[in-house]
């Protein structure tokens, strides 16, 4: 076959792309595929490729895709850990004239996956499916308002991480670190196909992460129970509607500074270049601007939770409602008034820098007035140490730290001191693992009863609390010391054999993440198993305060028989000490959206026309594209796409669920 | 917030037991509108890019010797002529009356041919005379906003085939005349952005 018609069929991609000759490689592919293969085997063999597809892959059930969503996370958060303990580990070893046993060209690619999976395909996630399965179920709707977009975005986002994954084994991932600074990412520095891989997969994960952005600001906006003011809703829905602003104003500019960088790698135009007017700096800024609101995109929800969580667990109102709300939006605005502090180095000149250390302390503010709302609410109250409980509390100690390293970051002389240093490593792990990642298990161990009908299990979640709190601490402590002494982020080996010691203990504090993970695995697993002690028949196993706790555990499909109708904040908690007991008859029918497959199809295709991309095979980038247009359009010729499940079902359903609180 | 309201402690009612009819479709303007607004915000940048790059011409042709305004006005009416039959098309949507629908989304349809006809002249003129989008960042980021903008007319031209499919074939049903709105939002929304890009690139292009 000659080059010309290879090419044509085959892009760039050969036979050496498969990294055949890399022992760590191979035997990492050997372990996926194997338990892939074994996955792939057991639901062939119990038949469960019908029940996952008709069930779970074309539901548009909001609270089947928040499921999704988390295994999604929790599945993306082992690769993501794995590329965390190899970098520890090869910065561990690779002193005194040793290498380590990473050479550059791998270590490079597993700091800027571990960036992009943790805050792509872990984080986010995270955080859309939590909000995903909640509020709806907090405001009293039914579903969210556009149910396949639902479906639709979470296989984008879905795809985005197949792709990264694809790039483990099919060519190579960028070597650029987690955001693909320009020019190093250009085609001049990187001329590979990693960028490429990087670029497609956010951009098709950046897709649903839009549209996700979109739906749950209708749903919030127009779906909530009759009587839910504004300053009537759950805090965890508050700060949903706040990320979900935020999501639908940051993330287009993402799509933007990617497509001027995939302009300058495909079309060879100059944006970011160092020739012919390019300027890379503009990919800074313009990078940052995303990239700043992202990480409150990823804690306001975990504020959320751990608002419910200390209400709840306080068996008090929250303290200051009014003013948490305040802080939201305030934050929110704030969250792009602050980008350039990511960059006090690039040389804007003095005012500027001042004017973004400002605006970055001022944060500080809203921010400290939720934590004393928090404690406030824990003063006097009737605290109970759930699980939940505990996580908020290791959030609040660990985060005001997080926190506070973060306001000295923001004064730019001392910037200049730490900036691209394991001192800042070291915070904003601190931020995101005690903010973010505590937030998440909190809300998973908070809303699991709701979602399964059966609580976790208390001693390996305790288990897994204090091998993640101790671990974090012993991880990330030797950092800032690191950082302080000067030690830049992403070197891959170290001359000064006095610095050794400290990178071991980070070492041994990863080792120790690792048994929290491990244990939140075992405790979900024990939990399955030992569902039938662990049940809950109540539907509201904790005295919960917010409308999720208003029905049966787990939810029926259509969440509730019957709207509910909100007088107070805390509705369901106002419904409960006033007596409201749900009706038990007279129910209606309910009209709800059908089960589809296109979100799955449509992602599908976007995938291969991903991957298309990424190794120049046009005629399969364009077919896939073209796939996308063309089922698009097939589909909007569907106009049946909901159905009534009628008042004799609900009854049947209603009567076969466990009985209700307060029923 | 008040605790609650005199009427309901005294008579709590805490579910709707009473059927209540759901718009169908009652979220899908303001969803439509917050996705138009994340594209604006893609416009936005784009905007930023041309504000930064628009006169690093790297010792290649500028704005003023390439523009040719004669062109570019021949071009803007085109466009701005669609939106207003695209209104025609929505007054009859209103009253009713399907085939003068039809008609008048057929003839925005020509229009927006006739727009993107010119824009594609322009362009291949530009990058025969040695101005393509390689030649320097002003011109990556002019190929980019302008070549966005009409990407955006071209899917709209798509839709718009494939809406007038359905109207034909269903009528101007609940669920169509909520694709027309949609569709008429995308429509305008594009107009007001190419004001921009008439403005902002053309005309202070010009006069560099």
């Amino acid at each position: 076959m000659s080059d010309a018609v290879y090419q044509m069929i085959f892009g760039r991609l050969t036979l050496d792309a498969l990294p055949l000759h890399e022992p760590i490689v191979v035997a990492t592919f050997g372990v996926v595929a194997l338990g892939g293969l074994a996955l792939l085997g057991l639901i062939t063999k119990y038949k469960l490729w019908g029940y996952l597809w008709s069930e779970w892959f074309t539901t548009v059930d909001h609270k089947k895709i928040g499921i999704m969503y988390m295994i999604l996370g929790t599945v993306m958060l082992l690769r993501g850990f794995a590329d965390a303990i190899m970098m520890r580990l090869q910065q561990a070893m690779a002193f005194n004239g040793s290498e380590g046993y990473l050479d550059a060209h791998h270590y490079d690619q597993i700091f800027t996956a571990h960036g992009v999976i943790m805050i792509f395909f872990v984080a986010m996630p995270f955080v859309t499916g939590l909000m995903n399965y909640v509020v709806p179920l907090q405001i009293g709707a039914r579903d969210v308002s556009f149910p396949f977009l639902n479906n639709f975005s979470f296989w984008m986002t879905a795809a985005g991480a197949g792709l990264v994954m694809a790039s483990l084994f099919v060519g190579e991932f960028a070597k650029t670190g987690w955001l693909a600074m320009a020019p190093l990412s250009g085609l001049d520095y990187s001329p590979d196909v990693g960028v490429d891989y990087y670029i497609w997969a956010l951009q098709i994960a950046g897709v649903g992460t839009l549209l996700s952005g979109v739906n749950l600001i209708a749903t919030i906006v127009k779906m909530r129970a009759p009587g839910m003011s504004l300053m009537k809703m759950p805090v965890f829905t508050w700060s949903a509607l706040v990320t979900n602003v935020l999501i639908v104003a940051a993330f287009p500019v993402l799509t933007a500074v990617l497509a001027f960088l995939s302009l300058d790698r495909y079309v060879g135009t100059n944006f970011f270049t160092n020739t012919l007017g390019g300027n890379p700096m503009m990919y800074v800024n313009m990078i940052w601007i995303w990239g700043h609101p992202e990480v409150y995109i990823l804690i306001l929800p975990a504020f959320g939770v751990f608002s419910e969580v200390v209400s709840t667990f306080s068996g008090k109102r929250l303290f200051g409602y009014t003013s948490m709300i305040y802080a939201l939006i305030v934050i929110c605005i704030l969250a792009y008034l602050v980008w350039l502090h990511h960059f006090f180095t690039m040389g804007s000149g003095a005012s500027v820098n001042s004017f973004f250390g400002i605006t970055t302390m001022i944060i500080s503010i809203p921010t400290g007035a939720k934590i004393f709302n928090w404690l406030f609410t824990m003063y006097k109250g009737r605290i109970r140490y759930e699980l939940p409980m505990m996580w908020a509390i290791a959030f609040m100690l660990t985060f005001t730290v997080g926190g506070m390293t973060g306001v000295l970051l923001a004064v730019p002389p001392a910037d200049f001191v730490l900036h691209n240093s394991l001192f800042l490593v070291a915070h904003f792990h601190n931020v995101i693992i005690g903010g973010v990642l505590f937030g998440m298990f909190a809300g998973i161990n908070y809303w699991w009863p709701k979602a399964f009908g059966f609580k976790l299990d208390r001693k390996w979640g305790l288990v897994s609390f204090w091998a993640w709190v101790v671990g974090f601490w012993t991880a990330f402590t030797p950092l800032y010391v690191l950082g302080l002494m000067g030690v830049t982020r992403r070197l891959r080996t170290f001359d000064d054999p006095s610095l050794q010691i400290w990178f071991v203990i980070a070492g041994i504090g990863a080792a120790i993440v690792a048994v929290g993970i491990a244990a939140f695995l075992i405790q979900i697993a024990v939990s399955i198993l030992n569902r039938d002690k662990l049940r809950d028949e109540t539907g509201d196993p904790w005295g919960g305060r917010t409308l999720e706790w208003a029905t049966t555990s787990p939810p029926p499909h259509y969440n509730f028989a019957f709207t509910p109708v909100v007088h107070d904040l805390d509705a369901w908690h106002d419904m409960k000490s006033r007596g409201g007991k749900v009706p038990a008859e007279g129910y209606m029918d309910i009209h709800m959206p059908r089960y589809t497959g296109a979100g799955v199809i449509l992602a599908g295709l976007s995938l291969v026309s991903g991957f298309g991309l990424v190794w120049h095979i046009w005629w399969m980038a364009g077919g896939a594209l073209l796939g996308v247009v063309g089922y698009a359009i097939w589909h909007s010729f569907d106009y049946d796409r909901d159905y009534y499940v009628t008042a004799d079902e609900v009854a049947e359903t209603e009567r076969a669920g466990r009985v209700m609180a307060g029923a | 917030m008040a605790n609650h309201t005199a009427t309901t402690a005294d008579a709590p009612h805490f579910w709707e037991t009473e059927p209540h009819h759901h718009e169908a479709g009652s979220s899908t303007m303001l969803g439509f509108w917050l996705y138009l607004m994340s594209d604006c915000l893609i416009f936005a940048m784009l905007f930023a890019g041309w504000g930064v790059y628009g006169q690093s011409a790297a010792g290649g042709p500028t704005a003023p010797e390439l523009f040719d305004l004669k062109l570019v006005a021949l071009n803007t009416a085109m466009l701005l002529f669609s939106s207003i039959t695209y209104g025609f098309a929505m007054i009859a949507a209103q009253e009713d009356n399907k085939r003068a629908t039809l008609g008048w989304l057929a003839v925005t349809g020509l229009f927006g041919a006739a727009f993107l006809g010119i824009e594609m002249y322009e362009f291949a003129h530009l990058i025969h005379e040695g101005a393509g989008p390689q030649r320097s960042a002003f011109l990556s980021s002019f190929f980019a906003l302008v070549g966005t903008h009409g990407l955006h007319v071209f899917f709209g031209m798509i839709w718009l085939t494939v809406l007038m499919v359905q109207v034909a074939k269903k009528g101007l049903i609940a669920a169509n005349t909520r694709r027309l709105a949609c569709l008429s939002l995308f429509w305008h929304f594009l107009d007001v952005v190419w004001i921009g890009v008439f403005t902002f690139v053309y005309l202070l292009g010009s006069m560099q």
